[in-house]
């Protein structure tokens, strides 16, 4: 009697969790599951296809593992077929190194297919042409340079919409992850080096972005706004930038390049040029005479 | 052995002693595997940096072939000695044995010496292990190399005391046979070295 | 005046001064807790005239049976601290939203989540399972002793001292704030100029060193001293499973070593292996501590699947479905597992025909791993199910497994882990796998073989009240933590903005964690009430649960010597045909040889952690003597022929006779 009441408590209180996380999940905002660019949207797709797939041999598992329990639990045990000595059945095993198998061999068509597809370093097609820019992952803020521009950002990417941009990405400080979740996956930014990234937003909107590797003790604060806007509200922030902001010479690079954490956005004009190029000299070149450790 | 397994009395404890023999030097190349790893990790990480030179020297700047030649042979000549003084061992002849580790052990420090006037000549002239990332993988893995003949040293002597002290007894010849194990595997990781640094090296390749 | 004082003390201080004691009250709270903790057992030990006793029965010890006690007893210590650090964790990022900055710094938070991660790795689940290992393969392979006593002892002494490097941390010092795997070149003297990646690197060392050993030590055990009779195909599958292990181990942590020698020498001495500049190459620091990382995660999840081979078929009553497919998964997983490492840096920038290859590696452990799965579920079908805790600790892992294993073939899709790689979905990921697959094994091992160890069972109830407290909280901190990781919530943060809606999931998660803990209170709850409770609980057969391999046979508590008559095999299940067949036992005693207790492995250990403090603090001169010690002790050591010393066939048969009458001894 006890029993059964529990039995009938804990299903009850399963379903009302069940219940009460889909409202939540419903109401709340995952950026992941909600992508706004053209490679979010790819790798979101890819994601379900993947988890539909593994469900498929996945779930039938718990489903066999209740039977199982329940069927030849010691207790509902008096019938049941009972072969202690069973230890092996060709068939059977054979089934089961199969079925796993196939699944891989399905899984891993689509992951060589998608990961030549979704390479970061592919550029994507459109009748825009693409924009580049330059990102440096420095303590504890992201300095965004577009070179065409002549315009540099501190925390806060301005991007026209529905136009394919590529990143040029490195550090000035410990490795970082470069990664606006709803635009597309991440890449690392590391010193002395050149990573490349394209994306292309196709959504107009504000979107989050952040560095997914620790980098010292103002990591949490390097959050920046990924800001996705039309082509005419875009290009006219780049020529008010141009005319009002401060330039961005290499003296002011280096007083940013000192550490600070949680920076207010900021914006400048006319970036020295080969900023970017001589910040990963700076690691790889013996006669650089800038501040090497 | 086997010309007395005939006569011997196989009791339980000689086959005890012998099980505990085996399991001992074969625990000891379980450990030479593991310390191959090692150094294979070494090598990894020397073949990533080996042009990282960062303006500094290359290898064709620094190595000099013939002196390596000379550590080579001192080493070559070392594991071969120390080849016959496990014979010895074996023939239980005690003073033969005592000789050629006397032998092995003098090779073995001529080395030494060797590459560490190699080191610090390298040092004087400004070209030590801070210079570049080739460096410091340079004398990381030839310096490992160094550290393990030193062990390897050390152990002759306290062997040689052994020796003296206790004879050439089944524990004795056990141990002369792992350290004569370990004398060779440093052998075969110097080839590899002499190869892989030096040659490959100032070859350029 | 001033400067000759100064230079006085950095020679024979080296880095240290009283600016090394913690700053603020939660770390003061923290350094007296560590040295209020060993402080109360101290007192303990001398009011009730313990010390000789601990030093004869325990400090001395060269029986595998003791030191497995002794790894477990750590582990739970340190899960204990591990447990604390969570709490911490936790409450900080309940807290630390929009405006709020939670209780900690920056700095001291990032410190805690690399203690933590460092902690249940090293000292938690590498503890558990060699203290399992320790236990329980000598008795299933019929040895009387591992291979090599006195390494064995010097292997756990070294796990101990590189435990207490990692707390003296919090009394003088900092530790890394790195994350656990302490990427350079934030782990470089440049980003990290203070003692804290010294302690990381030194504690890992020598913690690592005595595993190195224990390895050797066990592999050597399990090839040359099985029983007569017990083939390859006739061992227990946790024997099968412990040497897979510790041949993964034997492989992996010479790369370890080198890794953090080289991490060591950057620091040290000014080298260039992994600095950003001067020709460094940071990268190779990831591949490298990768190539040891990946097949850190099968050592431990091999014996886990040992573990729950054994009780699933003693539970079911039952031989282990499919003893030959569980071999080959085993050497599958074992040699697969080299080739995988790649994966933990998708986001490198590497071309896609490495990524493809690493992510397809990758999902193809799933087929050996999926395999074993099924094959347990077939030892269950048709068999004669007891759902005893080891059995709920079995259901859960195979659930909580299956859900975490999903998200880990995700993952192994390059352009998806583009996605979710350093979120916390990866930190649910791979708590599933740790935690549920791990963790809940040493706790099912240590339930069914405590009894083996200590003549008691321990209390059912309790036992169940822990695995209800772990799973559902378990379940309520983790599920909460893949749907942050789809929020683009990433690890280690101190801080987030409070528009970002994370809050409710964190909080949610903190009350899981909560559960969690109070399930390990109850666990220790359990193992008092047991230990009050044990006249009640005696196993006075030996055989408790009905057992299938060769620890069964033997009375429990096990006599010191093991095995008063060494069995023969002929057959898997060896005990379990035994029991079938009641032949007349026509075995003789014999003399056995039993190593004397010694001081010297503790010694060494001692020496290496004196060492490694020194070198952490630059105090050379210490440094240099400890390390001149250590040779020294081993030469002694080598010097001393008789080691061990014979028990008396005669006096084996009395004490046999004893035991078997049920006498404690």
């Amino acid at each position: 009697m006890l029993r059964t009441k529990r039995r009938w408590f804990v299903a009850l209180a399963l379903i009302v969790i069940v219940v009460l996380s889909a409202i939540y999940l419903a109401n709340v905002n995952i950026p992941i599951l909600e992508p706004k660019g053209v490679i979010a949207d790819k790798e979101f797709r890819l994601l379900v296809t993947v988890t539909v797939l593994m469900s498929i041999v996945a779930l039938p598992v718990f489903g066999l593992l209740i039977y199982i329990v329940w069927k030849y639990n010691e207790k509902n045990h008096t019938k049941k077929k009972y072969s202690p000595d069973w230890e092996s059945n060709k068939f059977i095993e054979g089934t089961w190194w199969a079925i796993p198998t196939i699944l891989i061999v399905i899984l891993s068509v689509i992951t060589w297919n998608a990961t030549y597809a979704l390479n970061p370093y592919n550029p994507i097609a459109s009748k825009n042409s693409t924009l580049n820019v330059q990102v440096i992952a420095l303590d504890w803020k992201w300095l965004f340079i577009y070179p065409a521009l002549k315009v540099a950002t501190i925390n806060k990417l301005m991007l026209p919409v529905n136009t394919p941009v590529h990143f040029y990405l490195t550090a000035d400080a410990p490795m970082n992850s470069f990664w606006i979740p709803q635009l597309s996956g991440q890449i690392y930014a590391m010193p002395g080096m050149q990573t490349q990234l394209y994306i292309l937003a196709n959504q107009p909107g504000e979107y989050n972005g952040w560095s997914a590797n620790i980098s010292g003790i103002g990591f949490a604060g390097m959050m920046f706004k990924a800001d996705v806007v039309s082509a005419t509200q875009f290009k006219a922030w780049a020529s008010r930038t141009v005319s009002s902001a401060p330039a961005l010479s290499l003296a002011r690079y280096n007083s940013l390049i000192q550490p600070s954490a949680y920076v207010k956005t900021r914006f400048f004009s006319n970036p020295a040029t080969n900023i970017f190029s001589q910040t990963i000299d700076k690691y790889m070149v013996a006669d650089y005479h800038g501040a090497v450790q | 052995m086997s010309e007395a397994a005939g006569e011997l009395k196989i009791t339980n404890e000689l086959i005890a002693k012998y099980d505990k023999d085996t399991k001992t030097v074969f625990g000891f190349w379980v450990y030479l595997m593991t310390d191959c790893v090692l150094f294979a990790s070494l090598f990894a990480v020397f073949a990533v940096l080996r042009h990282n030179t960062y303006g500094g020297p290359t290898a064709q700047n620094l190595f000099s072939l013939p002196y390596v030649m000379l550590e080579t042979m001192a080493l070559l000549t070392s594991s071969f000695t120390a080849g016959l003084a496990l014979l010895s061992a074996q023939r239980k002849r005690l003073k033969h044995t005592l000789f050629w580790f006397g032998v092995t052990f003098t090779l073995g420090l001529t080395f030494l010496v060797l590459e560490l006037a190699e080191f610090s000549r390298f040092v004087a002239q400004g070209d030590s292990w801070r210079r570049s990332g080739f460096l410091s993988s340079y004398f990381t893995l030839v310096g490992t190399h160094g550290l393990h003949i030193t062990i390897g040293l050390i152990w002759m002597i306290v062997m040689m005391v052994f020796i003296l002290k206790r004879g050439l007894n089944d524990t004795t010849l056990k141990r002369i046979r792992m350290l004569s194990l370990f004398w060779h595997f440093l052998d075969v990781v110097w080839i590899f070295i002499f190869t892989i640094v030096y040659l490959f090296g100032v070859l350029g390749v | 005046m001033m400067h000759i004082f100064n230079l006085m003390a950095s020679f024979w201080l080296g880095r240290l001064s009283l600016k090394a004691l913690p700053p603020n009250p939660i770390q003061w709270f923290g350094a007296s807790l560590i040295i209020l903790v060993p402080g109360m057992i101290a007192v303990l030990l001398t009011v009730t005239k313990r010390w000789k006793w601990l030093y004869k029965e325990w400090i001395t010890t060269q029986d595998p049976k003791k030191i497995g006690v002794m790894y477990i007893l750590v582990a739970i210590g340190m899960l204990l601290r591990g447990g604390a650090d969570v709490a911490l964790i936790k409450t900080q990022q309940a807290l630390s939203v929009g405006a709020s900055h939670g209780i900690l710094s920056a700095s001291h938070f990032q410190q805690i989540v690399t203690a933590h991660g460092t902690i249940m790795i090293f000292f938690v689940a590498m503890g558990l399972m060699f203290g399992i290992i320790n236990l329980i393969v000598p008795l299933q392979i019929g040895s009387r002793d591992v291979a090599f006593p006195f390494l064995n002892a010097t292997s756990f002494w070294l796990f101990f001292f590189g435990m207490v490097l990692v707390n003296a941390s919090l009394v003088l010092g900092d530790f890394a704030a790195t994350g656990w795997l302490a990427y350079p070149p934030l782990s470089e003297l440049r980003y990290s100029p203070t003692v804290g990646v010294d302690y990381w690197i030194w504690s890992l060392q020598i913690a690592g060193v005595g595993s190195l050993l224990a390895a050797i030590n066990f592999i050597v055990t399990i090839l040359k001293m099985r029983v007569k009779g017990m083939n390859f195909m006739k061992m227990p599958m946790f024997v099968w499973s412990v040497l897979g292990s510790m041949l993964l181990v034997a492989f992996a942590f010479p790369i370890l070593t080198a890794t953090l020698t080289l991490l060591a020498l950057d620091r040290n001495l000014g080298m260039h292996f992994f600095t950003s500049g001067a020709g460094g190459n940071m990268m190779m620091y990831v591949n490298l501590i990768w190539a040891w990382g990946h097949p850190e995660v099968y050592i431990l999840i091999l014996p886990a699947f040992g573990v729950f081979s054994e009780v699933v078929a003693t539970y079911s009553k039952k031989r282990l479905f499919g003893y030959t497919s569980m071999v080959w998964a085993i050497a599958a997983i074992v040699l697969l597992s080299f080739i995988v490492w790649l994966h933990h840096f998708f986001t490198m920038g590497a071309g896609s025909d490495v990524n493809a290859f690493f992510g397809i590696m990758t999902m193809i452990i799933a087929i050996p791993t999926g395999v074993k799965l099924f094959n347990w579920l077939f030892t269950m079908y048709r068999g004669k199910i007891r759902l005893d805790s080891p059995m709920l600790w079995f259901i859960g892992f195979v659930v909580i497994f299956t859900i975490g294993g999903m998200a880990g073939v995700l993952m192994a899709v390059p352009p998806i882990d583009f996605q979710l790689h350093n979120s916390l979905f990866l930190v649910a990921h791979f708590h599933m796998m740790i935690v549920g697959g791990v963790v809940f094994a040493d706790f099912a091992a240590i339930t069914y073989w405590f009894p083996k160890i200590f003549g008691f069972k321990l209390n059912e109830t309790l036992g169940r009240w822990v695995f209800w407290l772990w799973l559902v909280g378990f379940l309520m901190s983790f599920i909460p933590l893949y749907i942050l990781g789809f929020m683009g919530a990433t690890r280690r943060l101190d801080h987030y903005s409070a528009s970002l809606g994370w809050q409710q999931l964190f909080i949610v998660s903190g009350i899981g964690a909560a559960l969690i803990g109070a399930g390990v209170g109850v666990q220790l709850l359990q193992f008092a009430y047991s230990i009050y409770k044990r006249k009640d609980n005696r196993d006075k057969t030996g055989d408790p649960w009905d057992g299938r391999s060769l620890e069964w046979s033997l009375p429990s508590p096990v006599p010191f010597y093991n095995f008063a008559r060494l069995p023969e095999v002929s057959s898997r299940d060896a005990f379990w045909e035994a029991k079938k067949s009641r032949l007349k036992d026509r075995r003789k005693y014999e003399d056995i040889e039993i190593p004397k207790n010694t001081p010297l492995a503790f010694m060494i250990a001692a020496l290496a952690f004196i060492f490694a403090f020194t070198v952490v603090w630059h105090i050379w001169w210490l440094a240099v003597i400890a390390l001149l010690s250590i040779i020294t002790l081993i030469i002694v050591r080598s010097m001393d022929e008789q080691t061990d010393y014979i028990l008396k066939a005669s006096e084996v048969e009395k004490l046999d006779s004893l035991y078997l009458k049920g006498a404690k001894l």
